[in-house]
């Protein structure tokens, strides 16, 4: 590795350590544990918690099929579906947001649907959070899945056919193993996505405690009134965030073949 | 490292001269900070004002007025601040970031938007209580929240919001998109919304009388355009711009 890489490694760096160590600096630890650990507080934090991991585990279960469609599918036009797949890296979340409340609100087609048909509101509940969430965090998976299957190419695949292995035991048996390495850092970085998330959220299911207001818009609810506050919120979210990462880092996160 | 020094200075100088005399040739610019339900009305007065003086260029930046305050004692380079309440306005004053008192130039109340038609047939506001209407407020910590909080204590009606949303246009886009039935906001909004949400005036609102008052920022890169820009507010053509979408201006 040439030395010069290590400047403009340091200033990349840098421009992610600095500003947290600036909140670091204007909060103020002595009131940390109390300001944390009010009723409105813990209550977005277990919400946040539990909304990313189900919205997590939707990236999964939606998310693998996808990446190998996107991958493996000869079918035409599936170029235009991979950069369909990115729209809501792109989207600006609060715009996220209202699409989805243009799609499932009261007046949205599918949302006028499952009003008349079933009784089901979705904008204002913990599903809607979930939904947003799962929305902007699904293409982080996609997108390692997906590099990782094509760099891997399809020989193997190819192989345990002509072999006589029927689809569905390539899939699992060669497939979904190619793609476990890929799939730890794809899970990592959803979780990290959905458990950030906020436009999309406050736009689509509004905020409410214990109902849709997670810990990054009760950070934001707070800092309209208590800025010590919502900097210590933010802490928790980045420790959360944090350990996480540390726990979760499976050996996949640097690339390492299981 | 001298050298490291001067070439730092360097770029600090041109930095400060690019900032005073931006979009130079004599042009000057005022810039107000202004809080979001002010958009229409400042927006009108701007013109106004552009038109009245040759060559300065308003830029006005509307948000809530707290971020504003914030941004304020943050030391963003604004010349005027018009907060929606007092205590915005009085987070600037104690940061020693006003020039002299500030005065309120024009008052707001709480009224019901429901989207047009009115579904949910809500006439007052103990209506907002009823089992099956949703509701949407703005959280306690924003005026209009703390203002819809004022107006439930005294009529001792307890409205179940299925959301606290961080400003009043949230709230406004969720009646308009017809995902809530009804929202408290300004009167203020749903004159500007032009027809695409409806009102419900309510007596009660008289209980929570929102003030907002202006000031010219300390500093402030051009304080003699900020006190002409708080003399228009004050004047005729204020009084007009801002009655014409519902605000109550100080007689």
């Amino acid at each position: 590795m040439p030395w010069v890489l290590w400047i403009p490694a340091a200033v990349a760096l840098a421009l992610v350590v600095l500003p947290v160590a600036g909140l670091l600096t204007r909060s103020d630890l002595s009131r940390f544990p109390e300001l944390v650990t009010s009723s409105s507080s813990l209550r977005a934090l277990r919400l946040s918690l539990e909304t990313a991991a189900l919205s997590t585990v939707a990236c999964v279960v939606l998310g693998v099929p996808l990446a190998v469609v996107l991958a493996r599918s000869r079918v035409r036009g599936t170029r235009v579906l991979r950069a369909v797949v990115l729209l809501p890296l792109v989207l600006p979340p609060v715009v996220g947001g209202l699409a989805l409340l243009y799609l499932l609100g009261r007046k949205g087609f599918l949302g006028y649907v499952l009003d008349a048909v079933m009784g089901v509101q979705v904008p204002f509940t913990t599903a809607a959070v979930v939904i947003a969430q799962t929305f902007v965090a699904m293409p982080f998976l996609v997108v390692s899945l997906e590099g990782a299957l094509r760099g891997a190419g399809d020989r193997y695949e190819r192989v345990a056919s002509t072999l006589g292995a029927p689809p569905w035991t390539v899939f699992r048996r060669v497939t979904v193993p190619l793609l476990l390495p890929a799939l730890g850092s794809g899970v990592v970085l959803s979780f990290a996505r959905a458990l950030g998330e906020f436009g999309a959220t406050i736009t689509f299911a509004g905020s409410l405690e214990g109902e849709t207001r997670t810990l990054p818009l009760e950070v934001y609810n707070q800092a309209e009134a208590d800025i010590d506050s919502a900097v210590a919120l933010a802490l928790l979210l980045i420790v959360v965030a944090v350990v996480v990462i540390a726990v979760a880092r499976p050996r996949s996160l640097e690339g390492v073949r299981a | 490292m001298k050298k490291m020094t001067a070439m730092l200075a360097a770029v600090a100088l041109t930095a400060a001269a690019c900032g005073s005399d931006a979009g130079s040739g004599g042009a000057k610019t005022l810039t107000v900070f202004a809080a979001a339900s002010l958009t229409e009305s400042f927006g009108a007065l701007e013109k106004k004002f552009e038109a009245a003086h040759a060559g300065v260029d308003v830029k006005i930046g509307y948000d809530g007025s707290s971020k504003l305050a914030q941004q304020i004692n943050e030391g963003a380079k604004a010349d005027v601040f018009a907060s929606a309440d007092q205590p915005n306005m009085e987070k600037v004053v104690k940061a020693g970031r006003a020039d002299g008192q500030p005065k309120v130039f024009a008052t707001n109340k709480l009224t019901i938007a429901v989207p047009p038609g009115n579904p949910k047939g809500v006439k007052t506001f103990a209506d907002l209580a009823k089992p099956g209407v949703k509701v949407v407020v703005c959280a306690p910590q924003v005026p209009c929240g703390s203002a819809e909080k004022k107006v439930e204590k005294a009529t001792g009606v307890a409205v179940k919001a299925v959301s606290e949303e961080q400003d009043v246009k949230a709230v406004k886009a969720k009646v308009q998109s017809g995902d809530a039935d009804a929202g408290l906001v300004y009167v203020s909004d749903v004159v500007s919304a032009g027809g695409k949400i409806d009102k419900v005036d309510f007596p009660e609102a008289s209980n929570a009388i929102n003030d907002y008052p202006i000031a010219v920022v300390k500093d402030a890169p051009q304080p003699d355009l900020a006190r002409q820009f708080l003399d228009l507010v004050f004047g005729a053509d204020g009084k007009q711009e801002l009655g014409k979408v519902g605000f109550g201006t100080a007689s």
